[in-house]
């Protein structure tokens, strides 16, 4: 029979939020199924994604209240007269950033209605290449069938299974922004909270995006006044495409001095609850061969995160998974190996874990399913920013992956350390504000990559970012005026190169 | 310093004559002493009064009332003045370049006399001048402007607060002073003659005067003032301002502690010397005019910087034109001073970062169906959870149908715009087109992405 819906999608984040929406546009009769297994920890949420739920949204909104922390210091500096103590309440931010997450899911839903997008609260699965069976909590079945099927449905955290009560006691970032109470229990006393990563992978790269959400979480923790320690097996740091090994040191460098303690080469082999409900972790540290316990409130887990594909009955249907990562297998059109089924955002193997992303592929397969476009998603020269309390942005190529592509002869890398102005009165430390961009010797110095860390770092990179898309040149940033004073003008003015040895420190006006 | 690189002999002579109210101030410029650095780091203060009351629903506490101290902000802003200005003498010195701390004005063929804080006269000759002597604030003409009113120029280093403030003017100077003097407490009221911001984005600059009366700051409009009289000395004291209607015969009254001339500002080049030597001026603006080399009409005499006439008079131009100007004289180069696309960015309490074409000059230049505008409101993340205006921050961007869609004007108003327009200007050199923008990923969530 004929197919109830022209598309169906499985997972109502940002990459099958926009393609529905998308779809709906050109008059197709679209359907959306989003459920949220509880997390262990028993969290869940509304409509909308990770992003807007359990990533980007919270997590920025918890990055500014730690950064007016910060300002509350400089304020000072600058002549306002605050009497001390200043301290933070965990619930007040919770709740705001809960209300305004609430907002959001509203706003969805609304959206979707008015579009004229038919919303199913259900866990979908599939029994066969056009039909999916929908689950409610309560256990009711609807079966529903579509003409096209996207599968969106994202990833979730991983637990390191191997670790004893690490399922039981400790919580990932689905719990950590809906917790109505502190991770540490009374705000003016400080508390440790530990956080534990089991290889650092510091940047959002085309394999985790976890270790910057970790590494974003200890750095608000740290900011709001909790006492945070970051666990990590291994360093140094390793490089992807777009993390730069050198950029990474230089943000955890910041967050040391920022106060963010770092246990380096420990891991952790098991978590115990004491009596006065704290949590007694046990770790080994390789470098002294040592066996350490301690104790804290809150434990999380930050180890990456798996696609969610699990119970969607993918074998059923053929649509091929990457053996190791579990990720669903593309080609460039966003299709899977079975024909009328597609998948988009986080779940998708070797793309970058990102909304934006995420969005932009949703939106396109719309437009070549309904509206007659032939544009492909463009995966190159997407710009990132992590949110650590000194962010990091950065477009293109990182300096390892240049060389490696173009050998080290074909590289002019120019670079500079810089003060922000606003650093100056507040009497900031800027030993870590640092840019760097990756060219070509030949061909004009075409821009390869991009990298910057200081304040506003995504508002900086952004811009930029069309730049390399239209192909931007060394010479032509350099005819570019800069903007008087800010932090971004400096990339306009980079001249010291690396190979030069020279002291990269801006001077002056 | 650039010139001193190629090894050339080079000397610098620097004077600021002092305000009519005494004020002067060290090596740099109107930049470094009276303007961009001082500007931006009062701005800043004030946009951290707004972050205290942020924080709050991010969940800080502290106590309710908290008050803005002048002088605390005033001394840490002119303590970091002084370490440029020593910076600058430091930087000079190491270059080999002399410095004279003087006065310096044409006196024949190639001749300069250079007169000192003290009156001592000594003569100079040069194969080449570089005549980069910028501006100084303008004042009304009428009774007690000079006696009793202050502007840019002295605003920065007050010794005292300036209290209940009447900004004249509705330049991006008086925008930007009233708008950071309301952010720090102060009672501010600006007097606009016409309109704001002339010369920008008539929509944005309306959108940027309804923001600031929204939060507090009072706008008298179509009047000038025709008198200033002292009430009461003081730090500050008492003045009464007599204005009349632009419109008709209306006069008003107000009185307020410190009046703050931005009317405008006029070239430094009256009293060089330049009818000695040659060199033609506008006799209306005082800026002089020069070829694309920055070339005056005498050969060996050479201009950058605010007295030029027709350029955008910023920072960064004045030094990229000298820098590329040194260039091609001693080291061979031929790069010209690209003028075309420069960025600019107004710090007001919302702030405006503009690079290209405004509407209405691309509407003027190309004609109204040949260009097409795609705009944007916009709601910062970061101002969600505080409750901040959601339907302020503006973004539009001005394309060129018949040549792609380039981007001819980009318009952005919102947090950090300068952060944000910056790398927009560089796309921008690049021949950035509509389909180019569309195509490039957003970085979420921050302002810029929009």
């Amino acid at each position: 029979g004929k197919n109830e819906y022209d598309l169906l999608i499985i997972g109502g984040g940002s990459g099958g939020l926009a393609c529905a929406k998308e779809a709906a546009k050109f008059g197709r009769k679209v359907a959306v199924l989003d459920y949220v297994e509880p997390s262990p920890q028993g969290t869940k949420w509304g409509l909308g994604g990770t992003c807007v739920n359990v990533g980007c949204i919270p997590k920025k909104l918890m990055h500014q209240a730690a950064l007016l922390g910060s300002a509350i210091k400089d304020a000072q500096h600058y002549g306002w007269n605050i009497t001390q103590p200043v301290h933070h309440t965990w619930s007040v931010m919770a709740q705001a950033v809960q209300n305004y997450v609430k907002s959001l899911n509203w706003g969805h839903r609304v959206q979707l209605q008015d579009k004229k997008v038919k919303y199913f609260n259900m866990k979908g699965s599939f029994s066969d290449p056009h039909t999916i069976r929908g689950l409610t909590k309560a256990g009711k079945e609807t079966i529903v069938t579509a003409e096209n099927i996207v599968i969106a449905t994202g990833g979730r955290p991983k637990y390191p299974m191997h670790i004893a009560g690490a399922l039981e006691y400790g919580i990932t970032s689905d719990d950590l922004f809906w917790l109505k109470e502190s991770p540490g229990k009374t705000p003016l006393v400080y508390y440790p909270f530990i956080l534990y990563l089991y290889e650092i992978i510091v940047y959002i790269s085309l394999t985790g995006s976890s270790p910057d959400v970790s590494l974003e979480c200890a750095g608000f923790l740290t900011g709001i006044g909790l006492e945070t320690t970051v666990m990590m097996r291994s360093i140094p740091l390793r490089g992807f495409d777009q993390v730069s090994t050198q950029m990474a040191s230089l943000v955890t460098e910041h967050m040391e001095s920022y106060g963010t303690k770092f246990l380096k080469r420990c891991f952790p082999t098991k978590v115990e609850k004491l009596e006065s409900n704290r949590l007694q972790v046990t770790w080994k540290n390789t470098d002294l061969r040592t066996e350490v316990t301690d104790s804290f409130d809150t434990v999380m887990w930050a180890v990456g995160r798996a696609p969610d594909t699990e119970t969607l009955n993918l074998e059923t249907v053929g649509v091929k998974t990457n053996s190791e990562t579990g990720k669903i297998i593309v080609d460039a059109s966003e299709a899977t190996s079975v024909p009328h089924i597609y998948a988009v955002g986080d779940i998708t193997e070797g793309r970058p874990e990102l909304t934006p992303t995420a969005i932009a592929a949703g939106k396109l397969l719309a437009q070549r399913l309904f509206g007659q476009s032939s544009e492909l998603m463009d995966y190159d020269n997407i710009p990132t920013t992590v949110f650590t309390p000194l962010e990091y942005g950065c477009v293109g190529l990182s300096e390892e992956a240049a060389v490696q592509c173009y050998g080290s002869d074909n590289i002019e890398v120019y670079h500079a350390y810089y003060k922000p102005l606003e650093f100056t009165v507040a009497e900031r430390d800027a030993a870590q504000c640092y840019m760097k961009m990756v060219c070509l010797r030949e061909r004009d110095q075409r821009i390869l990559g991009l990298h910057f860390i200081g304040p506003n770092a995504g508002e900086v990179i952004q811009g930029f970012a069309l730049g390399i898309k239209c192909g931007a040149t060394y010479p032509q940033l350099m005819k570019t005026i800069g903007i008087h004073p800010t932090c971004a003008e400096e990339i306009t003015k980079l001249h010291i190169t690396k190979d030069s040895g020279l002291d990269a420190t801006v001077t002056g006006c | 310093q650039e010139a001193a690189k190629y090894g050339k002999k080079v000397m610098v002579l620097d004077f600021v004559t002092p305000t009519p109210l005494g004020n002067s101030w060290g090596l740099g410029g109107t930049c470094v002493n009276v303007g961009c650095i001082p500007k931006k780091l009062m701005h800043q203060a004030a946009l951290l009064g707004q972050a205290l009351q942020d924080s709050r629903k991010f969940g800080w506490q502290f106590t309710e009332e908290v008050k803005h101290n002048w002088m605390t902000m005033a001394e840490s802003v002119q303590n970091y003045i002084g370490s440029l200005n020593w910076g600058y003498r430091v930087a000079l010195r190491e270059k080999n370049v002399t410095y004279e701390n003087a006065y310096g004005e044409f006196v024949g063929p190639h001749t300069i006399k250079a007169t000192n804080k003290r009156g001592v006269e000594k003569l100079y000759t040069a194969e080449r001048f570089l005549i980069a002597t910028g501006e100084r604030p303008r004042y009304l003409g009428i009774p007690g402007d000079k006696e009793y009113c202050i502007s840019s120029d002295d605003l920065f280093s007050l010794p005292y607060c300036p209290g209940k403030t009447l900004v004249v003017g509705a330049s991006y100077v008086a925008l930007e002073c009233a708008g950071f003097l309301a952010g720090l407490g102060l009672d501010v009221t600006v007097m606009v003659r016409s309109i704001l911001l002339r010369g920008f984005d008539q929509d944005i600059a309306n959108k940027i005067g309804e923001y600031m009366e929204e939060h507090g700051i009072n706008f008298i409009r179509q009047f000038v003032p025709i008198k200033v009289e002292q009430i009461e000395k003081g730090t500050p004291g008492r003045l009464r301002v007599t204005a009349k209607s632009t419109k008709g015969n209306q006069i008003i009254e107000g009185e307020y502690n410190t009046v703050l001339l931005a009317i405008g500002r006029d070239a430094c080049t009256r009293k060089i010397g330049l009818d000695k030597v040659g060199v033609k001026i506008n006799e209306k603006t005082g800026k002089i005019p020069v070829n694309d080399e920055e070339q005056t009409n005498v050969p060996y005499i050479y201009a950058v910087g605010d007295i030029l006439q027709d350029k955008l008079e910023l920072t960064p131009l004045a030094i990229q034109a000298g820098r590329l100007l040194v260039q091609r004289l001693y080291a061979g180069a031929t790069s010209k001073c690209d003028y075309v696309n420069v960025p600019t960015t107004v710090f007001t309490p919302l702030e405006y970062g503009a690079c290209g074409y405004s509407e209405e000059t691309a509407v003027e230049k190309f004609g109204e169906k040949n260009i097409e505008v795609y705009h944007s409101h916009f709601w910062p993340l970061e101002w969600t959870v505080p409750s901040r205006d959601n339907n302020k921050c503006y973004a539009k961007i001005i394309c060129n149908i018949q040549d792609n869609e380039r981007v001819i004007g980009f318009h952005v108003l919102g947090p950090n715009a300068g952060e944000v327009t910056q790398g927009f200007a560089a796309a921008m050199k690049c021949g950035l087109t509509k389909e180019q923008l569309d195509s490039t990923i957003g970085i979420h969530p921050v302002c810029a992405e929009v």
